[in-house]
């Protein structure tokens, strides 16, 4: 089926609902999203979204830049770091405004607690930053965005699963998308496309991640030739559920809450003496991997950490912490009023992802050479904000700052631009993959998508996590091309139209893999340790050599073909070394 | 350590089948796996036809809500043994009742989204905002109404609740959820025009106070007494 819109926001988290209330009625917009709005994975965030409003406490716009370029261990685009900085504080009120319920300060003011990485004046000590809804304050932004939506009527397609970006003259002139309920594929024509289709957590074994964040929309724009960049650094938050990788939020560190090992040591200040518990996620992570590593875990197979906020007290715990709490009780049958949490670092969030301007438009070379009607906001995109490492909140903070920006950039550019035409066969590339994944019962295909999926997370829980090297990496690229050849092999036995989700998995499969693909190399080229990439054969950040992002190009039968480097912009803040 | 677990589940495929039928399968699960672990081990390595929707697995996104032996429960929020699964009892997942099966636990939500929608779900204020800054509330008119902002749209309230089942029109528990958070909200004034919607024949007093609702709710949001709250703040109104 055909349609015609002058703009197309594929996903509907916050990134996506922010971009399209820019463009509904300046343009005749629509938004594609593969589960119900309501139901994206901004909905998890927990802890808060930081903005430098001062409500309790001294703070400016500068210090929270100069915390996400230093937290982000200087590979930060600082312009857009001083962007995020001060818009934030515009895009809060402006959320506040929409309805969305902050807790309050005793004068009715929006409340704001510690996080992570977050400091007054330039690290002396942590700074009461994030602004919070309980510990849901994702799921209320989610909530207030879509409201928005539903209020000024914008046209959503649910359920519809996106298959192909097209482009045609060097321009982006559309997408295309699978319905879900019916299989049936379908063509949007457009002037401009926003793509805010989140991350690939699944790619691992123990993830925070929905199901449903299989780094679809990287695939698609990697498989169209458009670079990915950064895609090493990905985080891997400390304080994942013990097994299952559920989200417990930086805010109970964040309300002193603590870490402490099998011995009952809190061990974080011997790593960070300033910041302690509240040191970077990449830097936590690390000390619990070593914690581990090196006996001190608890538990009979010595694998995980516990994270205690019992001496909080149950009134602040009901209060801030009531949805992470219900967590440890509902899945692990832990008592955290009087118990310790049993917590491992989970595969989290994607610093890396489609490269963007500060405008969102996507870029594709070191250049920065722009795809004219392509945009991207939110975890796919790479603007670069988050650098090797993001802080806490600032992933909230990313969604609505350049989710507005790429929507609003939108509207201008099709008020102005010309229609250009779909390019030849341009259902070909969507086709070939329904008809690879349709294949019912051919004889020489045996693959299970479950079996690979399985290989791909456990492989890169074991080599591409926490700590990588050499040999890791290494292994895991010759684990990912046997992937990839069984990839082709797979067998979809539901040979069913409507909702097909066993297709549908096996294509998200594909996306995962060719994810991962790019982490894997990125991560094994850059011989540094920096942030969220820790090499225990590279052990020091080498700025001569890596002060740069990457871009990833894949080869046409899949795998990476090319990486490029492109120079990081230094405004303000010169490197140096990072400490806690 | 695994055990043997029995699930039975109701199955519909549209373009095979005329009428629902139950099947069961014999999987090995872990005590503390969730529902949904156990339905991704029967699609992934038993039957791929298996269709459910499922997307955060931890309670927050509201895509699993089904019939779990009887009740409306999110699938991730379910562990094996809370149900008894890992001693022998036999699991059972059905789609929710009130809602139209699309195919197996696949249920159209397009209804509920729409009742969902006519409670006008967003802030109406009709004074300008300050400039640059919040509008003030104090906490305690942030705590009134703080239960219904957990709202997850799951449906699993509706699908609990006589009156839905009974009349497609009714309104359902979960837009009234939603009105309340407004409604209850000291920036909003949008009450007279939510309570219009309310006060209609398939509004608020179609319901019967059965509290299933409150039960089934995987939020824990007071959901019987919202409803409550809301007719009376209609009734002192009159």
């Amino acid at each position: 089926m055909y349609h015609k819109y002058d703009a197309v926001v594929v996903g509907a988290g916050g990134a996506g609902l922010m971009a399209a209330l820019q463009l509904v009625g300046k343009a005749n917009v629509a938004v594609i999203t593969k589960l119900y709005p309501s139901r994206s994975h901004t909905g998890a965030a927990q802890g808060g979204i930081c903005a430098a409003l001062g409500n309790t406490e001294e703070d400016h716009p500068e210090w929270h830049m100069f915390d996400t370029i230093k937290g982000g261990d200087y590979l930060v685009d600082q312009d857009a770091a001083e962007v995020l900085a001060y818009d934030a504080v515009e895009r809060i009120i402006e959320m506040e405004h929409m309805g969305l319920p902050f807790n309050r300060t005793p004068e009715g003011k929006i409340d704001q607690r510690r996080f992570g990485g977050h400091t007054r004046n330039f690290g002396e000590g942590p700074v009461r930053r994030a602004c919070f809804a309980a510990d849901r304050t994702g799921h209320m932004i989610l909530q207030t965005l879509y409201q928005q939506g539903i209020k000024e009527n914008v046209t959503f397609y649910n359920e519809f699963h996106l298959m192909d970006v097209l482009t045609n003259n060097g321009r982006c002139v559309g997408v295309t998308a699978m319905d879900i309920k019916t299989g049936e594929l379908h063509t949007f024509h457009t002037k401009a496309v926003v793509f805010a289709t989140g991350g690939y957590g699944r790619a691992w074994k123990v993830t925070s991640n929905a199901h449903a964040c299989s780094g679809d929309g990287m695939a698609v724009a990697y498989r169209a030739g458009i670079p990915l960049m950064d895609m090493e650094m990905y985080q891997f938050h400390p304080t994942g559920l013990y097994r299952i990788g559920v989200l417990l939020s930086e805010a109970a560190r964040g309300e002193g809450g603590i870490l402490r090992n099998a011995l009952g040591e809190r061990f974080c200040e011997r790593y960070a003496p300033t910041l302690k518990d509240l040191a970077p996620r990449d830097m936590v992570s690390r000390f619990i991997t070593q914690e581990i590593r090196e006996g001190r875990g608890a538990g009979p197979d010595k694998d995980y950490v516990l994270l205690h906020v019992d001496h909080l007290g149950k009134e602040v715990i009901d209060a801030k912490l009531p949805d992470i709490t219900d967590f440890a009780r509902t899945y692990l049958h832990v008592e955290p009023y009087t118990q310790g949490v049993p917590i491992q670092p989970t595969a989290h969030y994607a610093m890396g992802g489609i490269p963007t301007d500060i405008e969102g438009c996507v870029i594709i070379d070191e250049k920065a050479t722009v795809m004219p009607g392509m945009y991207a906001a939110g975890e796919v995109a790479c603007v670069s904000v988050h650098g090797a490492n993001r802080l806490g909140t600032n992933s909230l903070v990313d969604l609505v700052v350049f989710g507005r920006r790429a929507g609003q950039h939108a509207a201008n550019y099709v008020q102005h631009a010309d229609w250009e035409a779909l390019p030849a066969n341009h259902e070909e590339r969507s086709k070939q993959l329904l008809s690879f994944v349709k294949s019912g019962g051919e004889s020489h295909r045996q693959e299970n998508a479950a079996d690979i999926r399985k290989e791909l997370q456990n492989k890169m829980q074991d080599w591409v996590c926490v700590v990588r090297n050499e040999q890791t990496l290494t292994s895991m690229m010759k684990t990912l091309a046997e992937l990839r050849e069984r990839y082709q092999k797979v067998r979809v036995s539901d040979t069913g139209t409507k909702f097909n989700t066993e297709r549908l998995e096996a294509l998200e499969l594909g996306c995962l893999l060719d994810c991962a693909e790019a982490t894997t190399k990125g991560a094994l080229e850059r011989r540094e340790s920096r942030g969220a990439q820790y090499r225990d054969d590279y052990e020091t950040r080498d700025d001569v050599n890596f002060l740069a992002h990457t871009l990833a190009y894949r080869g046409e039968e899949g795998g990476v073909k090319e990486l490029r480097y492109k120079p990081v912009k230094i405004t303000r803040f010169q490197p140096k070394e990072r400490k806690y | 350590m695994t055990v043997p677990v029995t699930v039975k589940i109701l199955r519909f495929d549209p373009e095979k089948d005329k009428k629902a039928h139950f099947e069961t399968y014999e999987v090995q699960a872990d005590p503390l796996d969730r529902i949904l672990d156990v339905m991704n081990t029967i699609k992934w390595y038993q039957d791929g036809t298996l269709t459910f929707r499922r997307s955060c697995a931890h309670g927050v996104c509201g895509s699993d809500a089904m019939r779990i032996n009887g009740r409306n429960r999110l699938a991730c929020k379910v562990l094996v043994s809370d149900v008894g699964g890992d001693v022998g009892k036999k699991i059972q997942l059905e789609p929710m009742l009130g809602f139209k099966i699309i195919r197996d636990l696949v249920v159209d939500m397009e209804p509920f989204f729409e009742k969902y929608r006519s409670v006008k779900p967003y802030l109406i204020n009709y004074e300008d905002a300050p400039r640059s800054s919040e509008r003030l509330q104090s906490a305690e008119d942030r705590a009134l109404f703080d239960e219904t902002t957990k709202c997850i749209l799951c449906g699993a309230c509706s699908g609990s609740c006589p009156p839905y089942w009974s009349s497609s029109d009714f309104i359902g528990p979960a837009a009234i959820v939603q009105a309340h958070r407004f409604i209850f909200d000291s920036r909003d004034q949008g009450a007279d025009e939510r309570l219009a919607v309310l006060g209609d024949g398939e509004g608020v007093f179609r319901c019967r106070t059965v509290y299933n609702c409150t039960d089934a709710c995987p939020r824990d949001i007071p959901v019987t007494k919202v409803i409550e709250q809301i007719k009376r703040s209609m009734l002192y109104k009159r």
